[in-house]
């Protein structure tokens, strides 16, 4: 659908193509678009893409706006696969206009090609403290190397994804789209940064490239089926609507949810099995389960309660008109636990009289970061005064409640119809109240076996087991990050797979941590796992971490490397993701005898050659 | 003789246990590698078995096995470790080690043993090794607490004839010795010491037990009449010490006595042992060790429910045994002495020994050492041994003596035993005293019901009707055990219960009072409310009915509930 917003036309413009575009047949349309080229080359306006025209009928005259030729480039950069899918759908769009589309993960993109791409699209996340995801970070600092070659013929135009709770918001995509402006490369669609609720943002991207590349605007905004937005338009993002998605959910049952934590357990970790039956759904294992959550009810009262609302005030759904309680909507719609500085800025503007604008003078970028750190909305509402807004008022600042991923913790052959996820519950203190991780919480607290949860899968395609079953395998994932080789082991037990594997496991204590234990011993029993090493940091004076026991076998972690392993990691990012790369580096220096670039230069190697794989958190 | 099996009697093939034993090169096994595997708390099952050899079983967690299985958790393994001493005496040093160990590597408390021995619950396999340097380093193992070896010596704690205890502790303490295993494998395993080249001679390694060891576990046990507290009966060897004017004169030699049985299994019994004679002391050693050698060639090592002494000796008959002993011996034992038994309770409170020094005797229910909010029994023991200079005797009723206080230092134990209030147990009813139960559940692998944790509760009920019958003075002896294997010697009480289904057991009686008796099942799978109604009538009609002196137990054969046992073999009629 066309919008002033998403394209260049006027507001009566705009009313006028969305009345006549949708009558307008296959044939119509692409006679159209031919003779709008066609009527733009006479016109002269900067004659570009005629050799285009070659042979072919006016009406397949492919773009022929300033710097569109026919090829496209479209580069991702994706941690958890919403990239990988968006690069894809454009890959798509820019193919159906006749155009040479090269899709590419960027750690597959050849740098000494970069030099002949005419248009490049960019779709990146952007992980932690502004990192760019595993399968970016090779091309990202080769592009902000002094090897960068000159891009002066280049088109471009780049989709940042990211989550405004993070201070370094979308940085990845932000420094790709700076770098390739001082490289010389032309824009020819601004960079739209998406926040976790991306559909949108991203669909607005989408229509904007291809109006940009000139072929068929129309075409392209026509793709949602929504009707004046109350619709999702992220339905539009699915390839078929039948098909269930992260728009449109599988309301999956739940078989089985127990804590695999044993008593005097300082942790809580669920394993879910839920039912698939029906749904036609398919996974591998790597791949990771979307949930959608609810918020606490405590949380949700209190908020109410705060603002003085009734309950049963009727508020509009997101992005629809069809209406639902305040109460419902705080529940099961809208980011509540979440604040953000562009939050901030809304409630400012709607709610002038709030105090918060003192929060948003320049200089105070700091002070108001540290404010959203570990607050939610009941803090924002206490600390602030926005009574005077209604319920209507107030949801209509919010995110919506975004989808939490998990890894997959089962292997569909294994238990075909089902899908396993290994799920630790997290809450802590922060200013004087308990907070809980919202997902986390719904499924350890108020998630019943018979209960239904709307799920979607997701893939990731940058966690995979090796296509050939007999190339060995590590794998590491202490904690949680256990999840998907669950799944890997299931995997490779049911296909019989002669490859060795070797688990690294850790948490805190060996008694009432040790997740999944009785499978791993069958495993190892039945020698689908060939090796295990666990480290439980609170059971010795000393703290060991799985880091520890990859060292105390260094020898033999070298020689599975070279023996063409592939390395996996999943888990925690921050901390255990970073040392177990650092003591990766360590090995491969000390019993390869390398120094610490040659280290680098190996590790870097095995990524680009899809032996190191990560799927962290 | 090192070969030990020639001469079984069963021509059927040899028990797993016995090729267990056979291939662990004197009881290593794969012990070091199981310890060192980080993915189970658990040892494999063959090396379990030789790990009772030195001293400890695997058990786990009942209470939470379920559980913890749909947790997909294995079993809160753990494991019972047993630390042996002769006679079940300590130094203070000792016992504040064993405290020690208890708070830092097992479940907080100490269990003192119907074998005068201390078992430590909850030790995790990662604390193994640390827990048995710990004990060795204070000079007390748990070598040989278990397995098919000869077991902890027990010895008469009896402080009254304190010369004549002194002594037999001292042949006690000898014998021990003389019977410990000789493999190199416990000190290699637990204490680090240099691995020694393996010998298959099996002569060499153990000039005693040889390579498979015994085909069951062997149990010494010496008296001291009047008093039996170490049921010299239910031994596999006892010793009767004869004594005249503070004089040790020598032992009568017993044979062939055992409490476990299997239920369902006729062919498996409880037996007395049986008198053979009498040895001077020089001689008894000798005795044992020939003793050993006989059931180490003779017993059933296809059949280990059918491998103990008693059923080697009853197989045989008294006679073949005497003169297989007299022929290893080249000497004949002489006449047995006469002596009288009086009980084979415990005698709680102060008593002054010939020695002048005094030593008081604590109840303690079951055997468990711990503190509780309102009793705090194991800081007592602490702070007294702190202070003490004489020693700690466990007693083969679970109890415990501080044995050998000065009377200046008198003054000051007692002000301890005031402030915790540690009790002779005259606060309690004499049944409850007279009680013993085994450890059974959470953590013995073997019970089929509750014991330790569930007798004290229905001696609460029972003490009812003691009061009611006017009995709260009497002394019967009241044993429970969670399975028939006998740990708390039940065959031999005057009423005793053994556990076949959770809440459920059979009910016997008729045992005798100085442990003379076997006693008889008289109830079969019976719960609470049925024990008490079964009991009842009969405590009431034997407070009306008994004569002048006489026991519960034998008033139970008299008034004809069951009849007198006068061997294992009718035990079952």
């Amino acid at each position: 659908m066309l919008q002033v917003t998403n394209s260049p036309f006027g507001q009566e413009q705009v009313e006028l193509l969305n009345r006549l575009l949708p009558t307008l047949t296959e044939g119509q349309k692409i006679w159209l678009s031919g003779y709008l080229a066609a009527l733009q080359q006479v016109g002269g306006v900067q004659a570009g893409g005629a050799a285009a025209v070659q042979g072919a009928p006016v009406a397949n005259a492919p773009a022929a706006s300033s710097a569109v030729s026919n090829e496209a480039t479209v580069l991702f950069g994706s941690q958890t696969g919403n990239s990988h899918k968006l690069a894809k759908k454009l890959a798509g769009k820019l193919q159906d206009q006749g155009m040479q589309v090269t899709l590419s993960s960027m750690i597959d993109f050849k740098p000494n090609a970069l030099k002949k791409v005419e248009n490049l699209f960019i779709v990146v996340s952007t992980h932690g403290e502004g990192d760019p995801p595993d399968n970016a970070i090779s091309f990202y600092e080769y592009l902000h190397s002094k090897r960068a070659p000159q891009l002066g013929g280049m088109s471009f135009s780049v989709l940042a994804l990211g989550d405004t709770s993070y201070e370094f918001f979308c940085r990845t995509g932000r420094d790709f789209d700076q770098r390739l402006e001082e490289l010389g490369a032309t824009r020819i669609a601004p960079r739209i940064d998406c926040d976790v609720d991306f559909e949108d943002s991203a669909q607005q991207w989408l229509a904007s490239v291809l109006a940009a590349v000139g072929q068929s605007a129309a075409a392209a905004a026509s793709a949602p089926a929504s009707d004046s937005g109350s619709v999702d338009a992220a339905a539009a993002m699915s390839e078929d609507s039948t098909e269930y998605s992260r728009s449109n959910p599988f309301q999956a049952s739940v078989l089985e949810n127990l804590n695999l934590n044993g008593r005097g357990s300082d942790r809580e970790t669920r394993h879910l099995e839920i039912s698939l039956e029906g749904s036609g759904i398919q996974y591998e294992p790597g791949d990771s389960v979307g949930i959608y959550p609810q918020n606490h009810p405590r949380l949700v009262d209190e908020i109410i309660e705060a603002m003085e609302w009734q309950a049963d005030a009727q508020v509009p759904l997101p992005k629809s008109k069809d209406r639902t309680s305040i109460r419902e909507a705080l529940t099961s719609q809208y980011e509540i636990t979440v604040l953000t500085p562009a939050l901030i800025e809304k409630f400012a503007e709607v709610a002038p009289d709030s105090g918060l604008k003192k929060l948003l003078e320049p200089g105070q970028e700091q002070e108001l970061r540290s404010y959203c750190k570990g607050r939610d909305l009941l803090d924002l509402v206490q600390d602030y005064d926005l009574k005077e807004l209604s319920a209507k008022a107030f949801t209509a600042q919010l995110r919506k409640l975004p989808p939490r991923l998990y890894s997959i913790a089962s292997s569909s052959k294994a238990y075909p119809d089902e899908v396993h996820l290994t799920i630790r519950k997290v809450h802590y203190e922060n200013l004087g109240r308990v907070r809980y991780g919202v997902c986390s919480t719904f499924v350890s607290e108020r998630l019943e076996p018979g209960d239904n949860l709307p799920l979607f899968v997701q893939e990731n395609p940058n966690f995979k087991l090796p296509s050939d079953s007999d190339t060995p395998i590590i794998m590491i994932g202490p904690g949680t990050g256990v999840a998907p080789f669950r799944a890997f082991l299931g995997e490779r037990e049911e296909q019989g797979a002669e490859g060795k594997t070797w688990l690294f496991y850790g948490d805190q204590h060996f008694s009432s941590d040790f997740l999944y234990q009785v499978e791993w011993q069958r495993w190892l029993k039945d020698g689908v796992l060939s090796r295990m090493d666990v480290a439980f940091s609170r059971d010795t004076d000393q703290k060991v971490y799985v880091q520890h026991r990859m060292m105390e076998h260094s020898k033999d972690l070298y020689q599975w490397l070279q023996e063409g392993a592939v390395v996996y990691i999943c888990g925690d990012e921050k901390r255990m993701a970073h040392d177990v790369h650092a003591t990766l580096l360590a090995i491969i220096m000390q019993e390869g005898g390398l120094n610490e670039e040659g280290a680098a230069a190996y590790l870097s190697q095995m990524q680009q050659e899809k032996r190191y794989q990560r799927d962290v958190y | 003789m090192s070969d030990n099996n020639l001469l079984s009697p069963n021509s059927a093939p040899h028990s797993d246990v016995e090729a267990i034993k056979q291939r662990s090169d004197y009881l290593r096994g794969t012990l070091e590698e199981s310890l060192k595997d980080r993915i189970t708390g658990s040892i494999s099952e063959d090396d379990n078995r030789l790990m009772k050899f030195h001293g400890s079983y695997m058990q786990d967690d009942r209470d939470v096995r379920n559980e913890r299985n749909r947790q997909k958790l294995e079993p809160a393994y753990q494991f019972m470790v047993r630390v042996r001493a002769a006679g079940g005496v300590v130094t203070p040093e000792q016992w504040l080690m064993m405290d020690r160990i208890a708070q830092k590597y097992a479940n907080d408390t100490i269990r003192l043993t119907t074998r005068q021995s201390f078992q430590l619950h909850g030790v995790i396999k990662w604390n193994m090794k640390k827990v048995i340097q710990e004990v060795n380093e204070e000079l007390l193992s748990t070598l040989a607490a278990c397995g098919d070896v000869n077991r902890n010596v027990m010895c008469n704690p009896n402080p009254y004839q304190s010369d004549v205890h002194e002594e037999v502790y001292e042949w006690a303490k000898r014998v021990s010795a003389h019977l410990d295993p000789h493999t190199r494998a416990y000190h290699e395993i637990w204490l680090d010491e240099e691995k020694v080249a393996s010998s298959d001679d099996g002569v060499e390694q153990e000039p005693i037990y040889g390579k498979v060891y015994l085909p069951r576990k062997f149990k010494i046990g010496i008296a001291i009449p009047p008093a039996n507290e170490v049921d010299v009966f239910s031994q596999d060897l006892g010793y009767i010490a004869i004594h005249e004017n503070g004089q040790l004169l020598g032992f009568n030699v017993v044979v062939g006595g055992g409490m476990g049985m299997s239920h369902g299994d006729p062919k498996t019994y409880p037996q007395v042992a049986r008198t053979i004679g009498f040895v001077t002391p020089e001689q008894m050693i000798d005795v044992a060790e020939k003793t050993v050698t006989i059931q180490r060639d003779y017993g059933d090592r296809a059949v280990r429910k059918h491998a103990r002494f008693k059923y080697t000796i009853d197989d045989r008959g008294i006679e073949w045994f005497i003169d297989e002993l007299q022929q290893r011996l080249g000497w004949k034992l002489q006449e047995a002495r006469t002596y009288h038994f009086d009980h084979n309770g415990d005698r709680y409170g102060w008593v002054k020994g010939s020695n002048n020094n005094w030593h008081y005797t604590l109840f303690i229910q079951n055997g468990r050492v711990k503190d509780d909010a309102g009793y705090q029994l194991m800081t007592g023991l602490r702070e007294i041994a702190k202070i003490h200079k004489g020693d700690f005797r466990l007693t083969p009723n679970q109890n415990l003596i501080i044995g050998n206080v000065s009377s200046q230092r008198k003054k000051k134990i007692d002000q301890l035993i005031e402030t915790y209030k540690l009790t002779d147990g005259a606060v309690y009813s004499a049944l409850r005293r007279s009680s013993m139960a085994c450890v059974a559940l959470p953590t013995c692998g073997l019970a089929m019901a509750e014991s330790e944790r569930y007798l004290p509760t229905l001696i609460d009920k029972l003490d009812l009707v003691m009061d009611e019958a006017g009995l709260r003075d009497d002394e019967i002896v009241i044993r429970m055990t969670g399975c028939p294997n006998g740990c708390a010697r039940p065959a031999l009480a005057e009423v005793s219960f053994i556990g076949k289904a959770p809440g459920k057991y059979n009910m016997y009686l008729g045992g005798g009072f100085t442990g003379n008796r076997l006693n008889k099942l008289y109830r079969e799978n019976i719960g609470e409310g049925e024990i008490l109604s079964e009991l009842r009538p009969i405590l009431l009609r034997y407070a009306k009915e008994r004569r002048e002196g006489e026991h519960f137990g034998d008033f139970c054969i008299r008034a004809e509930y069951v009849k007198e046992v006068h061997s294992g073999l009718d035990f079952h009629d």
